[in-house]
């Protein structure tokens, strides 16, 4: 049973091997000249002006946030499809449906909570108030 | 850390040496730094009937990402100044073709008062590619001559008499 | 109309502050003061005959002995054209701004104070267009000299003509 997880050693083994070769050969190969000039923030030739980190609009954390949320469900999802034969075969079908159909229906409230509240939208269009 | 110009003068270093010369010769990424009209025949270079993208060098919009600067068109006084900015904060090891008369000397344009005659009065170039423009094989055939001086480079192999790639500071 | 007889219905209209009106082909033009200058333009603008929407062209001019500014105006509605001219001394050339009646004479004022060195009273944003904003001097006047040096870059370049015949003059 410990022979399966030889594959996915092999391969974390070879993937950071290789990555660390690549770093490695670059430390002892390339040259390297940092020099003040050549540190400063690039800005297309011009010397930089403001402040390097700026404010950005909350909506990209807010679809970020949406995106987690349903991607753990999705995650959940796959176990119980990789298994669902095996529970059908062995007559406890309704069981298994009922079961994966209440946990996504519990995150559906939570989409339509989300989509009645406008966070779906890139631009949410608010009623203007006259 | 690094083993610049450390090694001595064995086969297997100096065929280490011509296999990162190669390795770099092969995949020159260059800077679109087009100023005037030799950025015309700069981007028919570039593009599919006299492609240089079969000889690895493909256009990067920016300094950072690039190895190769080939200054196409006037440079006048006033972009000079960013000239040598952007010359500067490109990574080492960098190289700078000057394409078309205006860039290597001044050009039409020597006599005016905004112009500044040639490039290498703030940088230091490879190759010039005379021309007005040059036409697409002409850049061609300079892009190979920077290969040609690329592959003579010393990189680990300790350069007698100083002779080899000299990496400026500041 | 005619480009002469828009600038006679100038003339008629303000007098003695047209200094000049000539009939030079292919472009007849008017020299008025400098003081009048928004004033006409704002005439030529909205008089319903003339209707010049378009301040084409703004220059500025150095002769040896005075600069002139001179202004190419068009009409859209009417397709005709005129030409104003003005003059200034060659010390201190200032004369009223353009922009609150033709926007587009913004850059073009713009140009001329940093090739000219003539300032436009009144203009809402008078810096260098073309040159940098450090460089000392207007370039196109005639008595301009180049600086030997711009930020350590040198502007001279030696001759890359090498003659090979020393025999011949």
């Amino acid at each position: 049973m410990y022979l399966n997880f030889g594959v996915p050693l092999a391969l974390t083994i070879i993937g950071i091997g290789f990555v660390a070769l690549m770093f490695g050969l670059q430390k002892l190969l390339a040259p390297q000249n940092p020099y003040d000039r050549k540190l400063i923030p690039y800005e297309c030739g011009e010397p930089p002006t403001g402040r390097a980190w700026i404010n950005f609009n909350v909506r990209f954390y807010l679809i970020a946030l949406i995106f987690v949320v349903f991607e753990v469900e999705v995650a959940f999802a796959y176990p119980i499809a990789a298994v669902y034969l095996d529970w059908v075969r062995s007559g406890r079908r309704l069981y298994a449906l009922s079961e994966i159909l209440v946990f996504l229906l519990i995150l559906f409230v939570g989409l339509v909570y989300v989509w009645v509240k406008h966070d779906l939208e890139w631009i949410k269009k608010v009623p203007v108030e006259d | 850390m690094p083993l610049l110009n450390t090694l001595p003068d064995y086969v297997l270093t100096t065929k280490t040496d011509e296999l990162l010369n190669w390795m770099r010769k092969s995949s020159i990424w260059y800077m679109l730094f087009g100023l005037a009209c030799c950025a015309i025949e700069l981007m028919h270079t570039g593009g599919p009937r006299a492609d240089i993208d079969r000889f690895g060098a493909t256009p990067r919009a920016s300094a950072r990402q690039s190895d190769l600067m080939i200054v196409a068109g006037t440079l006048t006084l006033k972009m000079a100044l960013r000239t040598r900015l952007l010359y500067d904060q490109m990574p080492d090891p960098k190289y700078v073709i000057s394409m078309g008369s205006c860039a290597s000397c001044g050009g039409l344009f020597q006599l005016a008062y905004s112009v500044c005659d040639g490039v290498d009065k703030i940088l230091p170039v490879d190759v010039y590619v005379p021309g007005c423009p040059p036409r697409p094989e002409a850049l061609t055939e300079g892009l190979l001559k920077l290969q040609e001086k690329i592959m003579t480079e010393r990189w680990l192999v300790r350069a007698p008499n100083g002779n080899g790639k000299q990496i400026e500071a500041a | 109309m005619e480009s002469l007889q828009i600038l006679e219905r100038v003339k008629s209209k303000f007098g003695d502050r047209v200094l000049e009106l000539s009939d030079k082909k292919p472009d007849p033009f008017v020299v008025l003061d400098p003081k009048a200058i928004v004033e006409v333009g704002r005439f030529m603008k909205e008089d319903p005959d003339l209707a010049m929407d378009c301040l084409s062209n703004e220059s500025g001019v150095d002769y040896k002995d005075r600069i002139e500014v001179v202004y190419h105006l068009f009409s859209y509605p009417h397709r005709h054209g005129a030409v104003l001219k003005v003059k200034l001394p060659r010390e201190n050339p200032a004369v009223e701004t353009l922009e609150g009646v033709w926007k587009s004479a913004n850059w073009m004022e713009r140009e001329i104070f940093d090739l000219l060195g003539v300032n436009f009273e009144g203009h809402s944003d008078m810096r260098r267009i073309l040159m940098p904003e450090d460089w000392i001097g207007h370039p196109l006047r005639k008595d301009f000299v180049e600086p030997a040096e711009y930020h350590g870059i040198s502007t001279v370049r030696e001759s890359p003509i090498i003659r090979l015949d020393t025999k011949k003059k």
